[in-house]
């Protein structure tokens, strides 16, 4: 809870609980669907297109064993901030606070590389209809300031927004797979023709796993909301793993499309994998359908990383890990908006580099930390608090192994890094470290240790 | 017995003000290593994985659209998308290179290995403060 100090009295004013199911599925899938739009296709270039499809499956096993545990923890750690809030519960607040910041930066650095998305199909519009060298750079400011402000003013309306224009990007991919005849091969897609043996043998396919992240990259964010659903035991499992099954067949279908219509090496370099497909096509109906679906599908992702970045930032301002200016509640729209405005010249300097692949990596580096901490979190959860010590809103089926897997696919993809990335690994560590040891020497002592443990639980086994 | 309840001290305004720049700047440290990607990974010594230029120029008299592996149908789409056999063969000729540094692989795990570890070992240190404190109050 936050507090916001008026005349002298202090009034506590919570996050409002008016979400429902579709409203998880909305910040999950529109988080998320952009990853189809662009990003994706960096995989192909690192291991060819049946590396990437390769990498995408595996991929779709490691998101599934994240949108499994995720569900049960967080339909049992009802609390803002999602796995900050369970690793606060669960394993301890220096954990909690780099989970805290994997969430932050992951969902900001995404946010930025949308915007990059919105300025660069802007600039190739533009070229396309003889205006060349547009600057991109003032449509991300714009993207994200509209969106900054969207999100200070509700989320009901935000994720509200989220739910129609991600349902509209959804389904200019679902009226692209039926332009390009699908059951006529040949006459539009040309799979034969274009797809190739893996350039780089297996060791590609490894290396494309460090991409093929980008087809799923958000979707644990759906926990985010945890706190502003009206039943979260319900609510979150329902849409994490709708989403989840929507998530996985727009994968397929994008990737379907995309190698079948151009050369894997152009697919593995293009910022505009879909638009480019639908120009392919030469039909200018596909071609206004793909680019409103882009701008919506990078929109609703922007849109979602401000939603789930402030909460969490909000959340560690709350708990004293961070300074607790950070922790009000508007008190007439009751949304965290000193976090939400502290975020915003982040994402657009971020945005401004262009460096597209560059951002995205710090993205997937910091979702790919957090995932090694939710395998290792699901472990500890089960053995503190066995099944049947606390009441879970849903017990996710055949542990441990859905979190031995999710363990052994992130050690697979810190290798695929390492290949290609290797340095940009190194330095994202090293800020973790430094940001590590300045909390634990410094910012501890302002937290309030027993209000770390605010759920009704039993003491911890082995405590 | 009950353990003392820890006090924590109030954080003045400025000293707010000056966490939130650090934690500002160290945000903007690792966008700045981001920029300076290329300097960095010569620093580190990293030279598997990275993505080798195509040397179009040197061969552009004897490139051909066979030349580059391109059949009549992948030379058709690269003309629809505005490229030509030179401007392609760019793309086509930047190839990653993953021969491994054994040396940098063992310094990555030791540094993400023990990065958990660490977390894991300081986290239950503090956490064993929070159960300590709450439940046996």
């Amino acid at each position: 809870m936050a507090a916001e100090t008026t005349a002298g009295k202090t009034e506590r004013i919570n996050l409002l609980k008016v979400l429902g199911p579709v409203h998880v599925w909305a910040l999950g899938v529109g988080i998320v669907l952009v990853g189809e739009y662009m990003g994706w296709n960096f995989s192909v270039q690192k291991g060819g297109a049946y590396g990437s499809l390769i990498a995408c499956l595996f991929i779709g096993l490691l998101y599934t064993c994240v949108a499994m545990i995720d569900s049960e923890v967080t339909s049992t750690v009802a609390a803002a901030g999602g796995q900050y809030a369970q690793a606060k519960h669960i394993v301890g607040p220096l954990m909690a606070f780099n989970v805290g910041l994997y969430l932050v930066l992951a969902y900001t650095m995404l946010e930025a590389a949308d915007a990059l998305v919105v300025g660069d199909l802007m600039a190739t519009v533009a070229g396309q209809t003889g205006h060349d060298g547009l600057d991109p750079r003032p449509f991300v400011v714009f993207t994200v300031a509209i969106l900054a402000w969207l999100n200070y003013r509700g989320v009901f309306m935000t994720l509200t927004v989220n739910f129609v224009i991600t349902a509209i990007a959804f389904f200019a991919l679902v009226v692209l797979l039926i332009g390009v005849k699908p059951w006529n091969p040949g006459e539009i897609l040309m799979h034969s023709e274009l797809l190739t043996d893996l350039p780089y043998g297996w060791i590609g396919v490894v290396a494309a796993l460090q991409f093929g992240m980008w087809y799923y990259l958000g979707i644990e964010g759906t926990c985010q909301a945890a706190e502003e659903v009206r039943s979260a035991g319900r609510s979150i499992p329902l849409g994490t793993m709708s989403g989840m099954i929507t998530l996985l067949i727009a994968a397929i279908i994008t990737w379907y499309m995309a190698v079948g219509l151009m050369p894997w090496e152009y697919l593995g370099q293009t910022f505009l994998p879909m638009y480019d497909a639908a120009v392919l096509t030469d039909n200018t109906f596909l071609i206004v359908v793909l680019f409103i679906g882009t701008i919506f599908s990078a929109i609703a992702s922007a849109n979602g990383c401000i939603n789930d970045a402030s909460r969490a930032w909000f959340s560690m301002g709350r708990d004293r890990y961070l300074p607790i200016w950070f922790a009000a509640v508007h008190p007439r729209y009751r949304t965290p908006y000193r976090a939400i405005l502290f975020l915003v010249p982040v994402a657009i300097a971020f945005g401004f580099t262009g460096l597209l692949d560059q951002v995205i990596t710090f993205s997937i580096l910091s979702g790919l930390l957090g995932y090694t901490f939710m395998s290792l979190n699901m472990m500890a959860f089960r053995r503190k608090w066995p099944l049947g010590s606390i009441k879970r809103g849903y017990i996710h089926p055949f542990h441990p192994l859905p979190a031995l897997s999710l363990l052994v696919l992130c050690a697979a993809t810190y290798f695929a890094t390492f290949l290609g990335y290797g340095a940009s690994l190194l330095a994202i560590m090293a800020f973790f470290i430094v940001a590590s040891v300045w909390f634990h020497f410094h910012r501890y002592k302002f937290v309030r240790r027993a209000d770390q443990f605010t759920m009704p639980w039993p003491k911890p086994k082995g405590y | 017995m009950a353990k003392k309840r820890y006090q924590p001290p109030t954080q003045a305004g400025i000293g707010q003000f000056f966490d939130s720049i650090f934690i500002m700047a160290l945000v903007f440290s690792s966008l700045y290593l981001s920029l300076k990607y290329e300097d960095l990974k010569a620093f580190l010594g990293f030279g598997g994985g990275e993505q080798a230029a195509g040397d179009a120029a040197a061969s552009a008299a004897a490139v051909t659209w066979e030349s580059l592996g391109q059949n009549p149908t992948m030379q058709a789409q690269w003309e629809k998308l505005g490229y030509t056999v030179d401007s392609a063969a760019e793309i086509i000729n930047a190839k990653f290179d993953y021969s491994i540094d054994p040396v940098a692989l063992i310094v990555t795990a030791v540094v993400v290995i023990g990065y958990f570890v660490f977390l894991f070992k300081v986290s239950d240190k503090e956490y064993r403060d929070v159960i300590g404190e709450k439940f046996d109050n």
